[in-house]
């Protein structure tokens, strides 16, 4: 037991210090897309989601699965559409 | 069958987590940022398809609801939304993804200790470490969740952007989050029945959902870059947690990324107004022992559209600094208009872009992307300060306590040791601003006393294109 959660533990900050190693290359341009984009990436959740409503029945797990699903892919699907939306501002001066 | 699939879907989340890294790594650059989301949502993709193969042949009616809902709303918002409104935008989606955290956490609770009515704790039902982050998961989410929803009615100005004195906020606040851990703890660990763990655990969101609108209620209007990021942060964390209850690596590494991104935007933000997180959430800004002065202004000359135009019409290198009131009067169509005039005159014209100019970090820069501002002509604050002293003209619009010279000059000055733009420093500024009244630390700005400032009172779209059309007659 104690294994499975030092294991994550472990993942987890390495992950952090690859994110900070990333992130502060990232210039203050990209400061709002960085922050949409993220938004996208937290919405990972989705896959927490999809567990917990993956039973047909009715039941409040259900019903609280299927609102985490809806939160997380509004998420998913708003932050990476809004943040190609601002990117493509960005380079629009240069493609013309 | 199950056998591969057990192999692979392992394979495929690994896969994820990489292009996950993969496409932050391109936002690093403007020109790969582009391909660097595009990378990330085929991460998020994959992701999906992975449990949904682990998942196998379950009955879809509920995800598939939430999945069309949940996409509907997200398309039509990104679709729509206005990049002035960006900020708004982010912090409802920092709100849904800590939201969405907290019902994951909820959900398992009742799937695997509540609807079983497994007699026991929840600790001996998930396991103490899974048990204990699914009560960190609600905990987080559910102050992320009202935190953003609070920040989101304070940028659309449904709210009061002023600091509200809350008095004795602090130690309300950590009364809160006291009771918040002693409820968590007990959920986890004290309630032995499926009744009591499910009352403990409303009752953690409820007050997870009160703490997070406790803390951002008395924040300012100014100091929002600084709490969005941080609710940014949290979003993160929420899913990171949720991983750990679920044993899911994907959501682990993610939520790290999301966290530490959000962190890191907290600090510079932080940086660029000198104070600390902890004065930023605390303390209410100018409560400290300082002067804030005489608000009286004396000297203050009043120009109109034609001098101002006449005065640009001679520069050769003219400066733009934007702020808030850029955003509020949605003026950055006519800033590149009037940009263009000059240019095409032969001025050399860029933008010196303060961190904090905005209620989010970038903002400014989305903003004039918008307007087609090439971005190699957005400066930031430590590349344009040694330009100002050879600058002719600098043009001040609608940004105030990110030019104030109190920040270098008056050590009892609230915002005393703020980095600011020296745009003093250059041969004349012209100030457009909506009349004389203090920016958000309250305070005077001795720059519009210079005797090389003029000051153009007005909406700063309509100055604009008053400036536009004196231009064009002039030229």
């Amino acid at each position: 037991m104690m294994g499975v959660l030092l294991v994550g533990l472990y993942v987890f900050v390495l992950a952090c210090f690859v994110g900070f190693e990333i992130i502060t290359k990232i210039p203050p341009t990209l400061h709002t897309p960085l922050m949409s984009g993220a938004n996208a990436i937290s919405g990972i959740t989705l896959v927490g989601a999809l567990w917990a409503a993956r039973s047909g029945e009715a039941k409040i797990s259900s019903i609280l699965g299927a609102l985490a699903i809806a939160c997380a892919t509004i998420n998913v699907v708003g932050g990476f559409l809004v943040t190609d939306r601002m990117l493509g501002m960005f380079g629009s001066r240069k493609d013309k | 069958m199950t056998d591969v699939l057990q192999q692979i879907v392992p394979l495929l989340y690994l896969t994820s987590a990489v292009l996950f890294i993969l496409g932050l790594k391109g936002l690093t650059k403007v020109r790969s940022a582009r391909r660097g989301n595009a990378i990330a949502s085929l991460a998020m993709l994959i992701a999906v398809v992975a449990t949904l193969l682990d998942l196998g042949l379950v009955d879809y009616r509920w995800i598939l609801a939430g999945l069309v809902v949940g996409g509907a709303i997200g398309g039509v918002a990104a679709l729509r939304v206005e990049m002035t409104a960006m900020p708004e935008m982010v912090a409802l989606f920092n709100g849904s993804g800590g939201g969405a955290s907290a019902l994951v956490a909820l959900a398992i609770l009742w799937l695997e200790v509540i609807e079983p009515g497994h007699s026991g704790t929840a600790a001996s039902a998930l396991g103490g470490s899974n048990a204990l982050t699914a009560f960190l998961s609600i905990l987080i989410g559910s102050v992320t969740l009202s935190g953003s929803i609070v920040a989101f009615l304070k940028l659309s100005g449904r709210l009061r952007g002023r600091p509200g004195f809350l008095s004795a906020r602090n130690v309300i606040n950590s009364g809160t989050t006291l009771v918040a851990l002693g409820i968590g703890f007990y959920m986890t660990f004290g309630a032995a029945d499926p009744a009591a763990v499910a009352t403990w655990a409303v009752a953690l969101t409820a007050v997870g959902l009160l703490l997070g609108i406790l803390l951002v209620w008395p924040i300012g209007g100014a100091d929002m870059p600084v709490v969005i990021s941080l609710l940014n942060s949290l979003s993160g964390v929420a899913a990171a947690a949720t991983g750990f209850v679920l044993d899911n690596n994907v959501l682990i590494i993610s939520g790290a990324l999301v966290g530490a991104s959000g962190l890191i935007l907290t600090q510079i933000m932080c940086k660029a107004m000198n104070r600390t997180l902890g004065h930023v959430l605390f303390a209410d800004f100018g409560d400290d022992d300082t002067d804030t002065g005489d608000n009286e202004y004396t000297n203050v000359r009043s120009f109109s559209a034609e001098e101002a135009a006449m005065m640009l019409e001679d520069a050769s290198s003219v400066v733009v600094v934007p702020g808030y009131g850029l955003a509020v009067a949605q003026a950055q169509h006519v800033v590149r208009e009037m940009a263009d005039i000059l240019t095409a005159q032969g001025a050399k014209v860029s933008y010196g872009i303060h961190p904090v100019a905005g209620r989010m970090p970038g903002h400014m820069n989305v903003l004039l992307a918008e307007a087609d501002v090439p971005y190699e002509q957005l400066l930031e604050m430590d590349r344009i300060n040694p330009d100002f002293k050879t600058t002719d003209v600098v043009l001040v619009v609608g940004a105030n306590d990110v030019v104030n010279p109190a920040a270098e000059s008056q050590p009892s000055s609230p915002i005393y040791g703020m980095p600011i733009l020296k745009v003093g420093e250059s041969r004349s500024v012209i100030v457009i601003k909506r009349s004389l009244s203090p920016g958000y630390a309250g305070i005077k700005n001795g720059l519009f006393e210079h005797d090389n400032a003029m000051m153009i009172f007005g909406d700063a779209k309509q100055v604009l294109q008053d400036l536009v059309k004196e231009l064009k007659e002039l030229a």
